[in-house]
């Protein structure tokens, strides 16, 4: 039997336990040493599932002895503390929340858990997932696993640095404005985006629902198909979820890419970018043309307006959300004389910095007075931006680009310099923007041996596509990664 | 829109709207990260937009219906479980009728 099984694949993982060569409760329980092991130094688990685990990885091999197990039976995977776990606290990194216990499960909780799953733990995040460090945690930062002194991105950077260390075979993130894609990038795992109503929302706690989407984090682009497949699909309790069919999307990994057509667009290749970057990403795309598809170059004009728009769009959607957590029928209360005051101080107290500030810019944005100016103003650049994209694809059919201007920042680096911080987002942001998939997949290191990400854009609904695209890229193994620190 | 750099006052009072007791030095904080990022926001004046129209939502278009059935269990102890004060099968706040 090999050892260490937690470094193994999903594809591999779903392999030997079919064979009966390895036993869910083995995978599990080399997940979980780890995570005894490493978690000091990289809190990337908020809660760790000890017991739920193990009950799920036993009841995970009764079910592969039948022959009829799902591609998930038995595979552990950490879920980011945003989903509702039924049982599980969940937190979503907040104070306001940190003694919540929901008494139902998120859509895709319930299918991974249909589906075999086990579930090692929740993972850290930005509270309320806004930040792009995962420093704005009341349960404290997630260290990078290559390189402790380094923010694992955000806001799923627990979810991210548990792929890369190895603590489990994948995890869920979401991703408003880049939460996949960034910590995927800064850690060095495939992180993927689906178009926006592609996987069902609900359970899942709300930031910006106009841009807020589900999606999975692997070691593999072949893993985070095998994932997307499980949660995607119609869900009568999201509105908002669209019903059309899930392709088995690891068929379209066929690892040929002769004739597609990559669109290069040149805004996103800026002065004050770090080089190693921009060199990696265009090597990716030699590759790809040595590989038979064509690189053509695009123009999207209203890229640098992204991040403005962005921040009136979301924090005005955020402000509306968060208004629920008012110290009445869950979570933190600070008790007052007055109902006024009680909702004063429970917010104050339960509520961090960054989460304070986006509540205050989203508020002014919808007041009255400012409406207009501010968040329509921001509607109808986001409808420049769609079109920016839909002009690019009557050129292409995917988009390849950096995931971020850089590698993974030093700890501390941006925390006192909120527009610096979202600075970060600008290649990944227009995608929510616009709705659409993107997947961020490793293309290289830099000289401080930190990973860098490449970023594949695709048309609404496009996944195959992207995943066909990272798969092939992964096959021509140029490049190959690197056991992290940790 | 350049002049729309906000003072101590509109913080206050957005914060009276957010239903935020912020400290005096959150207030100061919070009007220079505003004002920092209302100085950002400004560069969407570049663009003529007066013809585009807005962007409210990117999903498929409609909102699809359903029978309106009961499909989830009465849970009742465990949303109470979550209260922070309770009164028998009631949430308990603090009196607001004289």
């Amino acid at each position: 039997m090999p050892s260490e099984l937690n470094k193994l694949t999903i594809a591999e993982a779903s392999t030997l336990l079919r064979k009966g060569e390895i036993t869910a409760l083995q995978l599990a329980r080399d997940c979980l040493d780890r995570i005894q092991a490493i978690e000091p130094k990289l809190n990337a688990f908020i809660t760790v599932c000890e017991k739920e685990a193990l009950e799920q990885a036993h009841a995970a091999d009764r079910r592969l002895k039948s022959n009829e197990a799902p591609a998930l039976c038995g595979i552990p995977l950490g879920i980011k503390d945003i989903y509702a776990t039924r049982g599980v606290r969940t937190t979503c990194a907040s104070r306001i929340l940190g003694n919540f216990v929901p008494p139902f499960d998120a859509t895709v909780v319930e299918r991974l858990r249909a589906a075999g799953a086990v579930f090692v733990g929740k993972t850290n995040l930005d509270e309320f997932a806004m930040g792009s460090s995962t420093e704005n945690s009341a349960f404290g930062a997630t260290l990078n696993p290559h390189d402790t002194e380094r923010v694992a991105g955000g806001s799923s950077g627990g979810s991210a640095a548990a792929v890369a260390a190895n603590e489990c075979l994948g995890s869920l993130g979401t991703d408003t404005g880049g939460s996949i894609r960034e910590p995927a990038s800064f850690c060095g795992v495939v992180g993927m985006k689906p178009t926006y109503s592609r996987v069902s929302r609900y359970g899942v706690i709300a930031y910006a629902s106009s841009l807020d989407q589900v999606g999975p984090f692997a070691k593999s682009v072949r893993d985070a198909a095998i994932i997307l497949r499980t949660l995607a699909g119609k869900d009568p309790r999201d509105s908002t979820c669209s019903a059309r069919a899930v392709p088995d999307y690891e068929r379209a990994l066929t690892g040929d890419v002769k004739g597609l057509r990559i669109g290069v667009p040149k805004e996103y290749f800026v002065e004050g970018m770090q080089p190693e970057v921009e060199k990696s990403v265009r090597a990716a795309i030699k590759i790809y043309e040595s590989l038979g598809a064509k690189a053509v170059d695009v123009s999207m004009p209203h890229t640098g307006y992204a991040i403005a728009a962005y921040y009136l769009v979301a924090t005005a959607e955020a402000s509306a959300n968060l208004a629920r957590y008012d110290g009445i029928r869950y979570g933190l209360r600070i008790d007052a004389e007055d109902h006024i005051d009680l909702y004063n101080l429970t917010r104050a107290e339960g509520f961090g910095a960054e989460v304070k500030r986006r509540i205050m810019l989203g508020t002014f944005a919808l007041s009255a007075g400012y409406y207009d100016a501010y968040y329509l103003k921001s509607q109808k650049v986001r409808t420049l931006i769609r079109r920016d994209f839909e002009r690019a694809f009557e050129k292409c059919d995917l988009i390849v680009t950096p995931v971020a201007p850089t590698t993974a920042f030093k700890l501390g680096e941006k925390m006192n310099d909120p527009l610096t911080m979202y600075l970060s987002d600008i290649f990944t942001i227009s995608v929510n923007l616009a709705g659409l998939p993107g997947m961020s997949i490793p293309c290289g290191y830099d000289e401080k041996n930190l990973p860098i990400g490449m970023q594949l854009i695709g048309p609404p609904f496009s996944e195959e596509t992207i995943f066909r695209a990272g798969d092939a890229f992964e096959r021509a193994g140029s490049f190959k990664p690197r056991p992290t620190a940790v | 829109m350049a002049e729309t750099r906000i003072t101590l006052e509109q913080v206050r009072h957005v914060a009276r709207l957010a239903r935020l007791q912020l400290s005096s030095s959150e207030e100061e904080s919070l009007r220079g990260d505003m004002d920092e990022m209302l100085a950002y926001v400004d560069k969407l004046n570049e663009l003529d937009t007066t013809d585009v129209p807005p962007t409210a939502q990117v999903g498929e278009a409609g909102t699809p219906m359903r029978e309106d059935d009961v499909t989830n269990a009465p849970v009742a102890e465990e949303m109470l479980a979550n209260a922070p004060s309770r009164e028998r099968n009631y949430f308990k706040v603090p009196k607001i009728i004289e």
